[in-house]
């Protein structure tokens, strides 16, 4: 009935859904055994007269007075979990998390700035600090059992302590527009060790793949795949698609034909040459893709035949 | 006369009162129905249009739970994001602000209100006819916005999503504006009628529990609706001319939006609900042929909800960013705020007890009421609950939650409504058995389209969602299935009704025993409603004497 549980607050969470849960069914099927009883057992029948009761103050203060004892019971354990899982502990580490129509852009301790998959390190304490730079979006990480709202012009924040390795799926849960449901990302909690190499070469599998393989995950991890596609479709942004050596024509009426330096260009400063027939909608990535993927990324792209 | 005792099926002709020309036949042409006056007709020509208008949200519903068969659309599906996010927009605008909240005041309230009271017509006739044709303007404003290609903002107009997004967003809003204008004139209207046309003798605590309900409604109506009203023209002035309120990159607020949005729209949840309760607390105890329990109990947990709900609209917007200690007193009050409802339902099954219960149609929606009805409010805990909601929000859960407490509340109440007053309405009865079938399809899709939806939203399948992950698929299609369900059952209770307007004109003038005004009277009832001033002489759900299936007054 619920998903896995990825930290203490999930379980938490989980044992006071559960409680509530059985509170349901308790008087779900208190109400729903009564009516059918009364239904059944006091059929019509000719001839009978229904005794006039109007009120019985005895049961009237019971059926008030112990549900209303029972749901401020209910709000104290909720309000509990609620301000345990507001307030990140002071040693957290902050991830700047930016989100922007349909991506996610973190920005950890060490000023890496990482696309839709991030690594953290298990059993610490994680603190993200959400903002938007367009509407607003909702920063839900289902397994932790938060969420919160992203908001422009403002910081939020969400923390937990991941207590298991794993990948765990992160969900926009604020409606966005278009792609609002493609809008998600990963976040891969790994051990302390594998977190700091990571930081430094990325995934140890990254220096065994060819660059067009790299390119292939900077496509995805950098959001490009949310407006390029690589089959020819058009989308917001032209397709990737037998980009590489041919003729673009730009809004302004000039062309050219599209080159190692036009793609480096298109990446680190979109807005410079628009091409015919779209509008620009994407962010300057200069200085934000490691090299390793960037070069792999221009690779990719040439691989597109 | 008043000592027959017969079932509701066999009807008398004894002493039977001659019957006159009622007020669908009172006068004849197109323009005599346009121009009328009679609160009668104006609750029949709602009742039509907000029929229509729920075909056409039912249909938006059924589009989208057809786009969801699939989570992994290409580019190439045939309902693309684009459409698919104007369609959930476009059923959750028709649904609330053309059909749920005028459903039961502006169609049955308007019929009923005055010959429940004893009145000739409501306080403001004129005013009254006023208010139908400006919810008609709002209903042709919102048409002309589907027209020119539809909104994707949601039917909650978030910003500045809302304030960015292309489309006749402005269109859109200004015709929930004026939508807001034909409610608040209605609630003006009630009100009047209420505290001045009530019949001799009839003392606040002798109105139909119908009454109590709808006049808690006219209120919030009357105090919420203009804050929604001039939040949405605030939203079009800043689409107009740019004036940043609410959008961040104009230097507004989007948070503020979502108070101003809420402060009407969760007592608008009330809006919806109550008059559904009402009716519920009009069916019980006729079909019990019981006095109903806790008279002042339902009465004053009526006004309660209508005052409490006022001061819990931050429950919508507990991950929204506002501070942690508003969230902490909403969510109380909002606890708070349950128990009327639930004592509400303990008194109706009180009220059942030892009654002496028929199952007639009206008693299968109220049934179908009371158990989805509860569905809805236990879920209503979950959400409450601070640490359990920001995982359950803007999910599957909530949607399941709100659809039992709005569709499963109100609008089965309203369906359960229509089938009880129908034979007041146009003196027929129609088919018992069609009827019962369609309740129970009704009932069992209900639960096979929205039960699934808790199971993912507990799994943490979020709201709004185009495409989904794989192992959302297999509750995403036993919930259209559901949708296909009662989509014929609806289909069946209406054509029902319809078919039944073939029939003479033979429905008796009471027909359930009810013992309320409305039932003193001709079915369907002459133009002015009673011969004379009626004067209370029972009680309504007294049956200490036994009520007869004929009018007692002439």
């Amino acid at each position: 009935m619920l998903p896995d549980q990825g930290s203490q607050h999930a379980r938490n969470v989980d044992l006071l859904f559960m409680a509530l849960f059985w509170l349901n069914v308790f008087f779900f099927v208190l109400v729903a055994g009564l009516t059918f009883y009364c239904v059944w057992a006091f059929k019509r029948r000719e001839g009978v007269k229904t005794p006039h009761t109007t009120h019985n103050l005895a049961l009237e203060l019971i059926w008030s007075i112990v549900p209303t004892i029972i749901v401020i019971g209910i709000f104290f354990w909720g309000a509990a979990g609620f301000l345990e899982s507001s307030v990140a502990p002071g040693d957290s580490m902050e991830i700047q998390v930016t989100a922007k129509k349909w991506n996610w852009t973190f920005t950890l301790p060490d000023g890496s700035i990482w696309g839709k998959r991030i690594n953290i390190p298990v059993n610490k304490n994680v603190k993200f600090v959400l903002t938007s730079n367009d509407v607003l979006h909702d920063f839900y990480v289902p397994t932790m059992r938060v969420k919160h709202d992203v908001i422009p012009n403002r910081y939020t924040e969400v923390w937990f302590k991941a207590e298991k390795v794993g990948e765990y799926h992160v969900a926009c849960a604020e409606y966005c527009g278009k792609s609002h449901s493609d809008m998600w990302a990963k976040i891969n909690v790994v051990s302390q060790e594998d977190f700091d190499k990571w930081l430094v070469n990325g995934p140890p599998e990254w220096d065994t793949m060819k660059p067009e393989e790299l390119g292939k995950i900077a496509y995805e991890a950098y959001g490009c795949v949310t407006c390029h596609s690589v089959d020819g479709a058009k989308n917001t942004g032209p397709s990737w698609k037998g980009l590489y050596g041919r003729t673009e024509k730009f809004s302004d009426g000039t062309s050219i034909v599209a080159d190692e330096a036009y793609i480096q260009e298109s990446i680190n400063y979109p807005g410079k040459r628009v091409v015919a027939g779209y509008e620009n909608q994407m962010p300057n990535f200069e200085g934000q893709i490691k090299p390793k993927l960037f070069t792999g990324l221009v690779a990719y792209i040439k691989s597109l035949k | 006369m008043a000592d027959l005792i017969t079932s509701p099926h066999v009807g008398t002709t004894a002493s039977k009162p001659a019957r006159e020309v009622d007020y669908i036949e009172a006068t004849k042409g197109i323009w005599s129905w346009m121009s009328t006056v009679d609160h009668k007709r104006l609750g029949l020509m709602y009742l039509w249009a907000i029929i229509a208008n729920f075909i056409l949200g039912g249909v938006f519903a059924l589009l989208v739970r057809i786009t969801l068969l699939t989570g992994n659309h290409g580019d190439s599906y045939f309902i693309s994001a684009e459409l698919y996010n104007r369609f959930f927009t476009m059923h959750g605008i028709i649904m609330v602000f053309l059909v749920i909240i005028p459903s039961v005041p502006a169609a049955l309230g308007n019929f009923l209100l005055p010959l429940m009271l004893g009145a000739k017509d409501v306080a403001f006739p004129r005013l009254n006819l006023a208010s139908f044709w400006i919810y008609i303007t709002g209903l042709l404003m919102a048409a002309g916005a589907m027209f020119f290609g539809m909104v994707d903002t949601g039917w909650t107009f978030y910003t500045p999503y809302s304030s960015t997004t292309s489309g006749p967003v402005s269109l859109m809003a200004l015709a929930a504006f004026t939508l807001g204008f034909s409610s608040i004139f209605t609630g003006i209207n009630f009100v009047a009628t209420v505290h001045k046309l009530r019949a001799p003798g009839m003392t606040w605590f002798e109105m139909p529990l119908f009454v109590w309900g709808i006049y808690a409604t006219a209120l919030i109506q009357v105090l919420a609706t203009p804050v929604v009203g001039i939040t949405l023209a605030l939203l079009t002035i800043e689409r107009a001319w740019g004036i940043g309120v609410f959008d961040a990159s104009k230097g507004g607020d989007p948070v503020l939006f979502q108070h101003f949005f809420w402060f009407y729209s969760h007592p608008a949840v009330y809006i919806m609900i109550l008059p559904g309760m009402a009716i519920i607390s009009e069916i019980i105890p006729t079909f019990s042929q019981k006095t109903m329990f806790g008279y002042k109990a339902i009465g004053f947990s009526s006004v309660a909800i209508a005052l409490i709900g006022f001061l819990v609209w931050g429950h919508h917007m507990f991950p929204s960013g506002q501070s942690q200690l508003a969230s902490l007193v909403f969510s109380f009050l909002t606890f708070l705020v349950a128990i009327p409802s639930g004592i509400k339902v303990f008194n109706w099954l009180a009220t059942m007890w030892r009654g002496n219960i028929s199952l007639d149609t009206p008693m299968v929606w109220a049934v179908n009421f009371l158990l989805l009805f509860t569905i809805g409010g236990l879920t209503g805990i979950f959400l409450g609950a601070l640490s359990v909601d920001i995982h359950l929000h803007d999910t599957y859960f909530v949607i399941a939650h709100f659809h039992y407490v709005m569709m499963g509340g109100t609008i089965t109440a309203f369906i359960g409504g229509v089938h009880y007053w129908w034979p007041k309405m146009y003196g027929r009865m129609y088919n018992e058995k069609v009827a019962k079938v369609a309740a129970v399809l009704y009932f069992i899709g209900f639960n096979v389209l929205f039960l699934s939806q808790f199971v993912m939203g507990s799994n943490g399948m979020p709201r709004r969602y185009y495409n989904y992950l794989p192992e959302f698929q297999v509750w995403h299609i036993t919930s259209t299935v559901g949708s296909w369900i009662i989509g014929v059952g609806l289909f069946l209770a209406l054509f029902n009704l319809i078919a039944s307007l073939r029939k003479p004109k033979d429905a008796p003038d009471n027909p359930w025993k009810g013992t309320t005004l409305e039932w003193q009277t001709q079915s369907p009832p002459i133009e002015h409603n009673f011969h004379e001033q009626p004067v209370l002489t029972r009680a309504p759900y007294d049956y200490r004497t036994p009520v007869s299936m004929e009018r007692d007054l002439h």
